[in-house]
This record gives structure tokens, C-alpha cells and sequence, in this order.
């Protein structure tokens, strides 16, 4: 793995590496990350862009951006990049960032989407996929994407009407407390 | 060959036909799995992405039951493996991240259980060769796309047990089946994953392409290993269809349901007809058990 370079310039970029844990200002902007992205085509800027900003300090514009939310975690660019800088984690933990800033988000699709499957876990210890489902559109208001795949699913067997809850759904709350505390640590 | 298996949540709901197909064919093999008592999900893509913390005390809360079971774990779900794999590292690698865990879960566990996917299992420990002999209704001339996706082989310093950029393993497993593996370029691109849910219309994009270019390689149909992929593969096709350009419909199986019928077993033991885009007829066309009795016209 590349050492981290001092980097100096830019209080943001030794954030997200101490948070992410990878030297992101190692990289050297060979895009290759960029290249070998699916998303790319959807994104505002690419991974390599969103590097730059996170060097250049560029707060706002890569915490408010559309591409950490559309980031995939398919761990192309983790796998490819020559700096081995762990670009996957990068975009994690600048969601991470974004969500404890509450910065104003492109759309809040992916941050409602995240809490109502952690809250279904928190709930039942497993994933309750029709809960989740139900909170995750009332919360975005998008109530009828996708209606036309319930009655399939429904008719499939692949969309269980009750939870399949864990004998550890307790031991699994308290896990969530104690891991809300943790992060409040300094 | 015993393992503690971790079915995941998916494996129970969406994509409880690979949780069938896997324990039948596993079963059918030989393999012994335990479930892990009382398991919980592994946090996948949304506790990543919102908390370092609970991404690996999650998997960890698992894997130290599997610890007091004495049995190495084999999971089936893509996301489960890599999300497992990654707490299991970050534990041993990282003795503050290990300190952590352990302050979150309450009890001590040092990264040593092992983890398996049900292909690592198939390929590496029972064998392709020991496969190719329990084969007892090849699949001839049945072409197949494998499509391994992300997290089966990415990152390789976590998953790695096959190439990350030209994985072979489910190629080789086809191959011992009878069956047909089409060379394809994408068999490692993503399909979108979770944006299934919040981004649907990149799915599309993203399967339509997929999908073109395994019928463009000649396949009948696609292999995969991971409930994410075959959902936003089968479940999304008509829309994906509808949104950019006509395409032949294209069944898309999990490994172990392929692999189940080579074995024998019924399509009802493998959760064959859970599909949208129905394999049923595509499977009986194709099954030759009758071809060779017959003389073996095609």
C-alpha cells in the first residue's frame, strides 16, 4: 500500500483519510477509477473528481454531491487503483460526512433508503424487506415506483408479509446503542 | 465437509430460491450446513455507508457464533461473503477496530473463523472434478452467461478466491455441468446493486446492457451467485426492455439451481419457476436426459 503523503493544504482530505482509512491524497489522478466506473455516465463528477475536490478541500461541492449517493459500492476502483487508495471507502465515509454535516442532498433517496434498512434491522435483527420498504417510501414520498413488482413478488413467494425475526433481535438493539456511542467518542 | 451456514436475509425472502437451491444442492453433494442459531443480518451496503462501526459488529455478532460452533462458515448471498470477509479483516488487522467491536457486541472475538462462499466451497474444497462425477442429467447444449458481478471477486485482497478481473471458478462449474460457458466481457461489470432501490433507472441501464451483451455472446441464459444481481437482472428485464431496446426475454438462474438439475434433483427442490422471466421451458428443452437414450439428435 502507497504512504500517505503530507498533505497540508487541505484540513477535508486528512479527514476522510483518518475516517476512511486510505491515503486518498496519494492520488495521483490517473482516473483510472473513473474509467472502470458503471455509474460514471449518471454521475455529477466522477470518483477521480471527487478525489480532487476532497484534496482541494471543496467541502461543499463533494459533500453535496450526487455521485457519493450513486456510488454503487462494486469496489472497481478500490480493485484497479494503482495507488491502492480504497476509493469505496472513500465514498463511505464522505456519506458519512454528509449525513453528520446535514448537508443538503441531491436527493435524500439514498440516506432514507439506508435508515429505513438499518431501522428494519435495529427493529427485528434481520431485514423486514415489506417494513422496509414502506418506511423508505413514505419517507422519500415516492409512493408508487415499483408498485407493479408487488404482486409478482407477492405471487413468488419473494415478498414475505411478516418479519423473519432473529432470537438475537435484542442482543442486535443493543449492538446499535453501543455503536451510536462509539461514534460520538472523540 | 461440514460448514455453519449464514443465509442472510435475502435468502429467506427475494431470493429464497437460492436459499432452496443451495441447501438441495449442497445436501445433494454431501455438504453438510448447520445454520448459524438466531443469525443477524450482516448490515450490507446501508451500514457501510452509514456507519463504520456497525459494519463490522454486525457480521461479528455472527461470526462469533460460528465461533462457539467450531465450524468454518459458508454463506451464499455476495454481500453477505464480502461484508463478513471485510469485518473478519478489519478485526484481525486492526487492533483498535477489534477493541471496538468487542466494546459494541460485549464479548472477544479475534477474526480467526473462516469464511466461505457456496462457489469457493463447490470449486475449491469439494472439487470440479468430484462435481463433473456426481453429474448424472448434463446439461448439453444449454449456453450460459456467469456473471460473478462486484463483490464475489472485488476487492482481492478480501475475497480472493478467484481472479478478480477473469474469474473462472463458476465457468468451470458450468463446464462440469455439460453445459455451455459463453466468453462475455462483462462478467464482472456491477449491475447497480441497492440503486435497484433508490436509483432504479440506472439499474436498467446497466442490466439492459448486460443483458445484450450475453445474448450478443450467444447465451440462453445467466449464472449468478448473488440475490442482488439476479433481481435486478430478472426481476427489472421487462422494464429494462421497455426503457432501452427490444431483447430476447433471458431466464437468469442461480449456480446452484443449474447446478441441482445436473445433479437430478426437480425444479421444485430448486425453487425453478420463482423467476419472473420463466426458465422452465428453457430447461426442458435443453434437458437431455432423454437426447442420448434417443441417439443423441440434437
Amino acid at each position: 500500500m502507497a504512504d500517505a503523503i503530507q498533505w497540508n493544504g487541505s484540513e477535508l482530505a486528512m479527514e476522510v483519510e483518518q475516517r476512511s482509512g486510505t491515503p486518498v491524497s496519494a492520488c495521483f489522478q490517473c482516473h483510472k477509477c473513473s474509467t472502470g466506473c458503471p455509474i460514471g455516465p449518471e454521475m455529477d463528477f466522477l470518483p477521480s473528481q471527487v478525489m480532487r475536490l476532497v484534496h482541494l478541500g471543496m467541502e461543499n461541492e463533494v459533500l453535496g454531491s450526487r455521485a457519493i449517493w450513486l456510488c454503487a459500492s462494486c469496489e472497481a476502483c478500490t480493485t484497479r487503483c494503482p495507488q491502492s487508495i480504497d476509493v469505496a471507502a472513500t465514498m463511505d465515509a464522505l456519506r458519512i460526512m454528509a449525513i453528520d454535516r446535514q448537508v443538503t442532498l441531491p436527493d435524500s433517496h439514498g440516506k432514507q433508503f439506508n435508515r429505513s434498512f438499518l431501522g428494519s434491522v435495529r427493529r427485528h435483527g434481520r431485514v423486514f424487506e415489506m417494513g422496509m420498504m414502506t418506511f423508505y417510501k413514505l419517507r422519500t414520498g415516492d409512493l408508487f415506483s415499483d408498485m407493479d413488482k408487488v404482486p409478482q413478488m407477492l405471487a413468488k413467494g419473494k415478498l414475505p408479509l411478516l418479519p423473519n425475526r432473529s432470537g438475537s433481535a435484542g442482543e442486535v438493539r443493543e449492538v446499535f446503542r453501543r455503536a451510536e456511542e462509539e461514534e460520538k467518542r472523540p | 465437509m461440514k460448514y455453519a451456514f449464514f443465509p442472510g436475509c435475502s435468502l429467506d425472502a427475494t431470493a429464497w430460491d437460492f436459499g432452496r437451491s443451495t441447501r438441495a444442492t449442497c445436501r445433494a453433494l454431501g455438504i453438510e450446513l448447520v445454520d448459524i442459531p438466531d443469525w443477524v443480518c450482516c448490515g450490507s451496503t446501508p451500514a457501510h455507508a452509514s456507519s463504520a462501526s456497525l459494519a463490522v459488529a454486525l457480521p461479528v455478532l455472527n461470526l462469533q457464533k460460528a465461533e462457539a460452533m467450531g465450524l468454518p462458515v459458508m454463506t451464499a448471498c455476495a454481500s453477505c461473503y464480502a461484508r463478513l470477509r471485510t469485518a473478519n479483516q478489519k478485526v484481525r488487522n486492526e487492533a483498535e477496530e477489534r477493541r471496538r467491536t468487542e466494546r459494541i457486541t460485549g464479548k472477544p472475538y479475534d477474526g480467526q473463523v473462516e469464511i466461505h462462499h457456496v462457489l469457493d466451497v463447490l470449486v475449491n474444497h469439494f472439487g470440479v472434478e468430484q462435481v463433473r462425477t456426481r453429474v448424472t442429467r448434463p446439461l448439453e447444449g444449454l449456453r450460459v452467461a456467469c456473471y460473478y458481478g462486484c463483490l464475489l471477486t472485488r476487492p482481492p485482497e478480501i475475497v480472493a478466491f478467484d481472479n478478480p478481473e477473469h474469474p473462472t471458478c463458476m465457468d468451470d462449474l458450468v463446464t462440469a455441468m455439460g453445459a455451455e460457458p459463453v466468453a462475455w466481457p462483462f462478467a464482472t461489470e456491477c449491475c447497480g446493486a441497492s440503486l435497484s432501490m433508490t436509483h432504479s433507472s440506472v439499474v436498467g441501464r446497466l442490466g439492459h446492457k448486460l443483458l445484450s451483451m450475453a445474448r450478443r455472446a450467444g447465451a440462453d441464459c445467466i449464472a449468478v451467485a448473488c440475490p442482488l444481481c439476479q433481481m435486478n437482472l430478472d426481476l427489472r428485464q421487462s422494464d429494462a426492455i421497455k426503457a432501452y431496446g427490444a431483447l430476447p426475454q433471458t431466464p437468469v438462474l442461480y449456480i446452484t439451481q443449474l447446478l441441482g438439475l445436473a445433479l437430478g434433483l426437480s425444479n421444485k427442490e430448486l425453487g425453478i419457476g420463482a423467476q419472473s422471466i420463466s426458465a422452465t421451458s428453457l430447461l426442458a428443452d435443453r434437458r437431455p436426459a432423454t437426447a442420448a437414450a434417443t441417439g443423441g439428435n440434437p
